[in-house]
């Protein structure tokens, strides 16, 4: 089969369209996740989705339902845990996500009926993306897109330095919040994309590659965006005609193109 | 009485630990207040409940003469905080990009940066004499350098108010004598009212007009020249601290 002949497919259309989007919300909230030390809240998060989507498979509801204000809230009080118990972040994720991922594990063992699809949310299926679930992220995804559009300068100032961005006027508690959510809705997303076991690497990847490089902010966001999506369209072209695991591939490629500039760097 | 800022039994407390204890003192435009104590005083403490950066756990603290949780006006507000090691060295940001961030306090949302606020962060780094460093990424500048930027972004706003915790760590004597010089000059020409927490009692002997001395509680607030004739100088300083307030003020 030809080029041309692979992009007439419907569910390739759908893939590019719906996995770009989720790349592209994933690689610019990446630079802002990277750059504050939270890289790991999206691992922490995925694994919540595995345990949100568990339970909507185990109540026969359509798992992104429950996983959106499941994982939603649990975001939320990763950063509650960090702020009123005084722990360190890294911490609470850790203890937010052993809960998510043992409430899956549970589930699915109760159940013993949903194991198979339960997998597909493991390890992804971006070529299997519905229509709902390709509006779905669309939708989500603009929401991020518009919110960081507004918040750019108050998030990239409490990004950089979050005691100045205060005596600015900043509401940096908000920002953080905003934050944490956006990310949470962008995890539920990348399931489709990568599945739970790869989406910080989504989320981290992108970012981490523009950050070698770019000597600009702005810059860095727009590099990691352009990185993210190629890595999407390339690895699901790439998986296709090569007949390997399309998420796993979108990593591998990413990994790659973080290995070059990281060479390119040191040169 | 043209008070910026007014602190009236300030206390803060960290736990059962005490940090400041009912703290008063007044501060009127155009003043250069030395903030001077030992370590572990609570000088930062105080700048950061000034700033809304700590609670405070009894006591008010007014700027320009509205209570600190009803203060809105944060482009009157300049700070330098100390040497931070809390920023991240793989942030790629240029230099241009650190100034503007000042500016923010100026703006409501959505937060935009306009053509005019383009050309003031261009004055401030003609100013600052580093318009060559605008494109250059900030941590790959000298700790001078730095220090420079960050005093760029303080002032961008046309604050009338400067707060700097210990600015001076990480400068060289030439650029720790430049810095000073600029904010002297801010000081007499704008009137801008400055408080500096320093262990360099030499810069605050030659510039500052009054001293803070506080050691949990405070210890003395006036003029420098009084404090010097007075009893707590022998007290508060070390016989070599002496010769240098007593002869830099003088």
């Amino acid at each position: 089969m030809d080029i041309f002949g692979f992009l007439q497919y419907g569910f390739i259309q759908k893939a590019f369209i719906g996995g770009s989007f989720v790349a592209l919300t994933c690689a610019i909230l990446g630079v802002f996740l990277v750059l504050k030390n939270m890289s790991l809240i999206g691992d922490g998060l995925s694994h919540v989705s595995f345990g949100a989507i568990a339970l909507g498979l185990f109540m026969g509801v359509a798992p992104f339902y429950i996983a959106i204000p499941f994982v939603a809230f649990a975001s939320i009080l990763i950063l509650k845990i960090s702020e009123k118990t005084k722990i360190y972040g890294d911490a609470s994720i850790g203890i937010v996500s052993a809960v998510g991922i043992s409430m899956g594990v549970i589930l699915a063992s109760l159940s013993g009926g949903f194991n198979v699809d339960l997998m597909s949310f493991l390890f992804g299926n971006i070529l299997a993306i519905s229509n709902s679930e390709l509006i779905f992220s669309i939708v989500i995804s603009g929401l991020v897109l518009i919110s960081v559009y507004f918040l750019y300068f108050d998030m990239f100032s409490a990004t950089f330095d979050e005691d100045f961005a205060k005596t600015t006027g900043i509401k940096t508690q908000l920002i953080n919040y905003v934050l944490t959510v956006l990310t949470a809705l962008t995890v539920v997303l990348s399931v489709k994309v990568v599945g739970v076991m790869l989406v910080s690497a989504l989320l981290i990847l992108p970012a981490v590659s523009a950050l070698q490089i770019a000597s600009k902010f702005k810059n860095a966001i727009i590099l990691s965006g352009i990185i993210s999506v190629f890595s999407v369209i390339f690895g699901i072209t790439f998986s296709f005609f090569a007949d390997l695991p399309t998420g796993a591939v979108i990593v591998m490629v990413n990994a790659l193109i973080f290995a070059i500039f990281s060479i390119y760097k040191r040169i | 009485m043209n008070n910026v800022l007014e602190v009236k039994n300030l206390s803060v407390k960290y736990g059962n630990t005490v940090a400041l204890e009912k703290v008063s003192f007044e501060i009127e435009k155009g003043d250069f207040i030395g903030l001077v104590g030992p370590n572990g005083a609570g000088k930062s403490t105080l700048i950061k409940a000034i700033l809304g950066l700590t609670e405070i756990s009894t006591g008010r603290i007014s700027l320009f003469s509205k209570d600190i949780s009803k203060f809105k006006e944060f482009s009157k507000i300049g700070y330098l905080p100390q040497k931070s090691t809390k920023l991240n060295s793989l942030f790629p940001v240029s230099v241009f990009e650190v100034i503007s961030l000042g500016i923010l306090s100026k703006k409501k949302f959505p937060k935009r940066l306009k053509k005019e606020d383009d050309e003031k962060v261009h004055k401030i780094l003609e100013d600052l004499k580093i318009s060559k460093l605008s494109k250059k990424c900030f941590f790959e500048l000298s700790g001078g350098e730095q220090q420079k930027v960050l005093l760029g972004r303080a002032i961008v706003s046309d604050p009338e108010i400067l707060i700097f915790d210990e600015p001076s760590t990480a400068l060289d004597p030439a650029s720790r004598e430049e810095f000073f010089t600029l904010v002297k000059k801010l000081n007499d020409e704008q009137k801008t009212t400055v408080i500096l927490i320093t262990h360099d009692t030499g810069y605050v002997g030659k510039y500052a007009n009054k001293l803070i001395y506080i050691d949990r509680k405070l210890e003395y607030f006036g003029k420098i020249g009084d404090f010097c004739k007075g009893e707590d100088f022998d007290s508060c300083f070390e016989k070599s601290d002496h010769h240098i307030i007593w002869h830099q003020h003088n």
